[in-house]
């Protein structure tokens, strides 16, 4: 047959297509086909009517124009016109404009409606298809009134040809959706029903899809036809392969109508007369049987067919859920699936076999395949099938593998995609309450959890956490200890920080004994981590730390000192300020009764379903589907079944899993606050109200709380800032060791002396972003790399690594990055970094992943340079210049005459100081053109006090103005290397 | 049920929509763009159905063409990504160079993707009778 237009061939528009293949770029493109607009609509506009035929060809460029993509805002009339024509060609190409361009509401479809009115009467089969195509396609309100009781007789007529009833049917359902008022049950109902026994195989097909509709909603009216889709299924699958010729495919007869009444029987439970159930039985086994017969065709083909149809009778008999043989022998073909070559069969045996989990009768069987799902977990390439993996180890999780489950999803949970994480972390969080045995396991598991995916972690898991452990008592005393240890890491999660004030506040005393655990060695831990963290965590830290001053009065001057101080009592944030004034009034003013009684421990918290729950319920996406079949078996358990009997599958799955989980969850404590102070429990509320039980049931938390956690990743993002400078080519390295760091590197580093957020690399690929944030000797740095094609990067690595004497220098920890990056993407990085001592060589850090094969291999400095470790230091001109005599050894100083290479504007010069950590000091230098400044560089091994002195010769002509740049402090080295680093940045 | 049929280029061109459920014409581009980066970023031993927002995708890929398929959970995945092959090897039969030929008898493709699916649900997969409006459209042609 020939390739290119047949029959009548419209050669323009063969040319037209042919240009826009062959534009060079989008702009030639655009241009070109403006240019065909401009002339069609002067054509269109013309004085001169347009025969049929060129009508026909613009309105077919038009709807090719709009097929690439375009815009089209005339033209709807001349296809209008088209309809009329009684060519079929220009009809048919009227029509297609129509269904493709029109919507809904077009006003237009007056017009259209006459035209079909014409089409549906004129008796002409293909004219009469064209027409129910287009109302099918269209559907409007308008035109079910006009057509919605001329069709079902229509369809339902004996004269009526086969491709018309299938149209026909198809348009019925078409308007049934979109306006049911107006499809009229009637007569007609019962004949639909038939059609299930049509000869022809297309109207059957076409039917099964109105019929499926209509017994979803009226499941009493249809109801005959699961007699008849059962035996019309039986005659299918009976049959030889080549029985029903044309509509066999790769020897599989009819599978497409299989699997649409297999659906449709899904419509009903099983069926109540025995001879059809029975049939209906025998069906499913032999499709069953056929999946173990040897192949008839070695094409995909043939068993993607054959498969189709066996996971659409899975699926029913797992609908049906009553017949334990058959949903035995599903699971056992599904668990040979899990094994098989093909990627989508696992994918979809996993997703199958997670259903088949929540029955009772199959449960079991599905947890035999427990091997193989977890290394699928751990081996599969797609993530989407290990997605599928986890979603059925969560199914098929029970008391009796739930330790060994929990503890391959944590693990996975450490490589998991980003998109997934918080469903895993919820899902673990969930699994770990329902099947603690041991509190001391939860306990652990939960602190992994943040340990591993602390940004994952949702309030509602530390929420339930610390819920359990304030209700068991047998628990506190190793929730104590394991906080306690888990804060020892020099960098914990902020979540883990809450977690500990939170639990040590309470139940600190529990391990107080030991000196290594003592009172203000609990308290100096949980202070360390109180300057990087954020205000609602600092303002838990605060209530902790009241809390302390009750558990053990030899704090009290400790913590009474630390509330006194200017950054706690004089805070900018009000909520941080008041906490630490009334709690400081509060312990100096009440009698040890009083605070005893106030900050009595938390009484226990109400029985409640779990908060994780319905956070997870309320999350939508993949595997929703397996949550919502959980749903029913999770609540009986929740509340112990008892109160929710009735539903079989809710008091079976009871039964098989008597649970001691009911104790855990049961929380079986009555009353919240306790008979015996009355008065103290309304304040205790008031003290606590962010960190109380009263927030953590009514959910009274500000989102800010949330959100401050999350700002780094907030539309703020670095990568917004303005464009970075590189647009160098991505350097190819095929060596897989790290590149040299580019030449420029250096040069990028410097960006960041005096900023600490912006974007610090990009090229064509790949954008690097930084957001960082430094407090004495530690700095938190967020590195966002965002893909900017629109292909994945895959084996996406980054290291970050401190050449030769820096690593005794910095403590730089990283977490890494998931290997694949989605086109568009961003991912983010968390860099932690403890300054030990002073330093000169910037970290290095490596980004390897391959782009379409290549494999891209860069290198850049870190931009932490020893200033960011600088504390501004105020002072009078007097002290200044004592300090600056002090250090006038000649090691000390270091000196720089150098050209400026920007202008000397002021404001700028002065944000430049600024910025690079050190207080400025303003009416020191008797010369008030000059700068001085001064802060204390902040390591862990020493502090180093360092002055600055700026001299600029502002009057000398552009082009020679010069600066003295002078540098004094006790570590010659800080000295060298801050004045090598400013005299960049002038 | 089918909620569109995409014919996209290895370059992320679209070459042909068509869509069963109302998606706003100027939400189109977008929607395909990122549907086909979904798809186009998948190797060969990855699955062929991805899930996408509440639906699903099916795909497959004919050397330089792509078909994507967005179906609701109510529908058979094999079954939905055996129909394209059905669809293609229609297009096969009917033109000799499936690739080339699709950009210049966009209408003809459209007529018979109107014949296998109809407002979202598959109506006929016989491929002689998916070809008869065509045929006989040609022969009406001729006689001109």
């Amino acid at each position: 047959m020939p390739a290119v237009s047949k029959g009548d061939g419209m050669r323009g528009l063969a040319v037209f297509i042919s240009d826009i293949r062959n534009c060079k770029s989008k702009e030639a493109e655009i241009k070109r086909i403006n240019k065909e607009l401009a002339n069609i609509r002067s054509k269109f506009k013309g004085d001169k009517a347009l025969d049929g035929y060129s009508k026909k060809k613009y309105v077919c460029k038009l709807l090719f124009i709009f097929l690439l993509g375009h815009d089209i805002d005339f033209g709807h009339m001349e296809a209008v016109n088209l309809l009329s024509s009684n060519k079929y060609t220009e009809k048919q190409i009227g029509y297609l404009f129509i269904s493709v361009l029109v919507n809904s509401n077009s006003e237009l479809i007056r017009l259209i409606n006459n035209a079909i009115k014409n089409d549906l009467s004129s008796r002409n089969p293909t004219f009469m298809c064209l027409a129910l195509h287009c109302i099918a396609n269209v559907g409007s309100r308008e035109m079910a009134e006009a057509f919605a009781g001329e069709i079902p007789r229509i369809l339902v007529a004996g004269d009526t040809m086969d491709s018309v009833k299938q149209s026909a049917a198809l348009c019925l359902l078409r308007l049934y959706k979109a306006s049911p008022d107006l499809v009229l049950m009637g007569e007609w109902t019962s004949r639909v029903v038939h059609l299930l026994n049509d000869q022809h195989m297309g109207v059957v097909t076409a039917a099964i899809s109105l019929i499926t509709c209509l017994s979803s909603k009226n499941p009493d009216e249809f109801k005959t036809c699961v007699s008849l889709a059962v035996s019309r299924l039986s005659r299918i699958v009976s049959s030889a392969s080549t029985d029903l010729q044309d509509y066999t495919y790769y020897f599989v007869p009819a599978p497409w109508l299989s699997c649409k009444l297999l659906r449709l029987l899904q419509c009903y439970p099983p069926p109540e007369d025995g001879a059809v159930k029975g049939r209906l039985v025998e069906c499913l086994e032999t499709i069953l049987n056929k999946a173990q017969e040897p192949p008839k065709s070695k094409k995909v083909q043939h068993s993607n067919a054959k498969n189709a149809i066996l996971f659409e009778a899975i699926s029913l008999i797992i609908h049906y859920d009553s017949e334990p043989n058959l949903l035995v022998r599903a699971c056992n073909q599904l668990g040979q699936f899990l094994q098989h070559r093909e990627t989508n069969l696992r994918y979809l045996a996993l997703e199958s076999m997670c259903t088949l989990a929540s029955s009772e009768f199959s449960h079991e069987a599905v947890k035999t395949h427990i091997e193989t799902v977890i290394n699928a977990l751990k081996t599969e390439r797609d993530v989407s099938v290990r997605q599928r993996a986890a979603d059925l180890l969560y199914a098929m999780c029970d008391r009796s593998n739930a330790k060994q489950i929990v503890a391959e999803m944590l693990s996975y949970l450490e490589t998991a995609d980003y998109s997934i994480r918080e469903e895993m972390v919820l899902k673990v969080a969930i699994l770990a309450e329902k099947y603690a045995v041991d509190y001391s396991w939860y306990v652990d598991t939960i602190l992994n959890l943040i340990r591993i995916a602390g940004d994952y972690v949702s309030e509602e898991v530390w929420y339930r956490v610390i819920q359990i452990v304030i209700n068991r008592d047998d628990v506190q005393g190793y929730a104590a200890k394991t906080v306690f240890e888990a804060l020892q890491a020099p960098a914990c999660h902020e979540n883990m920080v809450k977690v500990g004030g939170y639990i040590l506040g309470e139940f600190g005393n529990l391990i107080a004994g030991d000196p290594r655990s003592s009172p203000l060695v609990q308290f100096n831990l949980l202070h360390s981590k109180f300057h990087l963290c954020s205000v609602p965590t600092r303002a838990l830290l605060l209530s902790a730390y009241i809390k302390f001053i009750n558990l053990f009065p030899e704090t009290k001057a400790t913590i009474q000192e630390v509330l006194r101080s200017d950054s706690q009592i004089r805070n900018s944030d009000v909520e941080l300020q008041q906490r630490a004034v009334e709690y400081l009034k509060l312990s100096s003013i009440a009698s040890t009764d009083v605070l005893a009684t106030v900050l009595e421990e938390m009484p226990p918290f109400p029985e409640r379903e779990s908060s994780i729950l319905a956070k997870l319920k309320k999350k939508k996406g993949p595997g929703a589907v397996t949550v919502e079949l959980e749903d029913g078996k999770e609540r009986g358990e929740l509340n112990g079944g008892g109160d929710r009997g009735g539903d079989a599958a809710i008091a079976a799955s009871n039964a098989s899993t008597p649970s001691p989980s009911a104790d855990l969850l049961g929380l079986r404590s009555t009353a919240p606050v306790s008979g015996t102070t009355p008065s103290a429990g309304s304040l205790l509320v008031d003290v606590f109200s962010e960190a109380g039980p009263s927030a953590t049931s009514a959910g009274v938390n500000d989102d800010g709380f949330l959100s401050a956690l999350h700002a780094p990743e907030a539309s703020d993002s670095p990568l917004v800032e303005g464009p970075g400078d590189s647009d160098s080519a991505p350097p190819t390295v095929a060596s897989e060791d790290p590149a040299p760091p580019l030449p420029e590197s250096d040069e990028l580093l410097n960006k960041f002396v005096c900023k600490n957020n912006g974007v610090l690399f990009e090229n064509q690929l790949l954008q690097i972003g930084i957001k960082s944030e430094y407090r004495q000797n530690l700095g938190r740095m967020y590195l966002f790399y965002g893909n900017k094609t629109s292909v994945q990067f895959v084996s996406f690595n980054t290291t970050v690594s401190c050449p030769g004497e820096l690593q005794s220098q910095l403590n730089v920890q990283t977490k890494t990055v998931e290997p694949l990056v989605e086109g568009g993407a961003q991912v983010q990085q968390v860099i932690n970094i403890e300054c030990l001592t002073d330093f000169i060589d910037a970290p290095l850090l490596n980004i390897k992943f391959r782009y379409g094969g290549a494999l891209q291999n860069i290198s850049l400095k870190l931009p932490v340079t020893i200033n960011k470790f600088f504390q501004p230091t105020e002072m009078a001109a007097a002290d200044f210049f004592q300090r600056w005599k002090q250090l006038s050894q000649p090691q000390q100083e270091a000196q720089k005459i150098f050209k400026a290479s920007h202008g000397m504007d002021t404001e700028v010069l002065k944000a430049k100081l600024l910025g690079l950590g050190t207080a400025l000091l303003e009416n020191v230098d008797p010369n008030p053109e000059n700068y001085v400044c001064a802060g204390v560089i902040q390591t862990k091994a020493q502090q180093v006090g360092c002055l600055l002195r700026l001299e600029p010769n502002a009057q000398a002509q552009p082009g020679e103005q010069m600066y003295r740049l002078t540098l004094r402090s006790s570590k010659d080295t800080v000295s060298q290397r801050v004045c090598d680093l400013l005299a960049e940045q002038f | 049920m089918i909620k569109f049929l995409l014919m996209v280029n290895k370059q992320g061109q679209t070459r042909l929509s068509k869509y069963y459920e109302q998606v706003d014409i100027e939400k189109r581009p977008s929607l395909e763009t990122d549907v086909v980066k979904r798809c186009l970023s998948r190797k060969k031993e990855e699955c062929s159905f991805v899930e996408y927002k509440d639906f699903r995708l099916v795909y497959r890929q004919y050397a330089a063409l792509f078909i994507v398929v967005g179906i609701s959970d109510t529908e058979n995945e094999l079954s939905i990504y055996e129909l394209v092959h059905n669809f293609v090897e229609v297009l096969d039969k009917y033109f000799s160079r499936v690739v080339s030929s699709i950009m210049f008898n966009l209408d003809k493709v459209h007529i018979i993707i109107d014949e296998i699916i109809q407002n979202g649900h598959i109506v006929e997969t016989n491929k002689n009778r998916i070809l008869a409006p065509l045929l006989a459209l040609d022969k009406m042609a001729e006689a001109h």
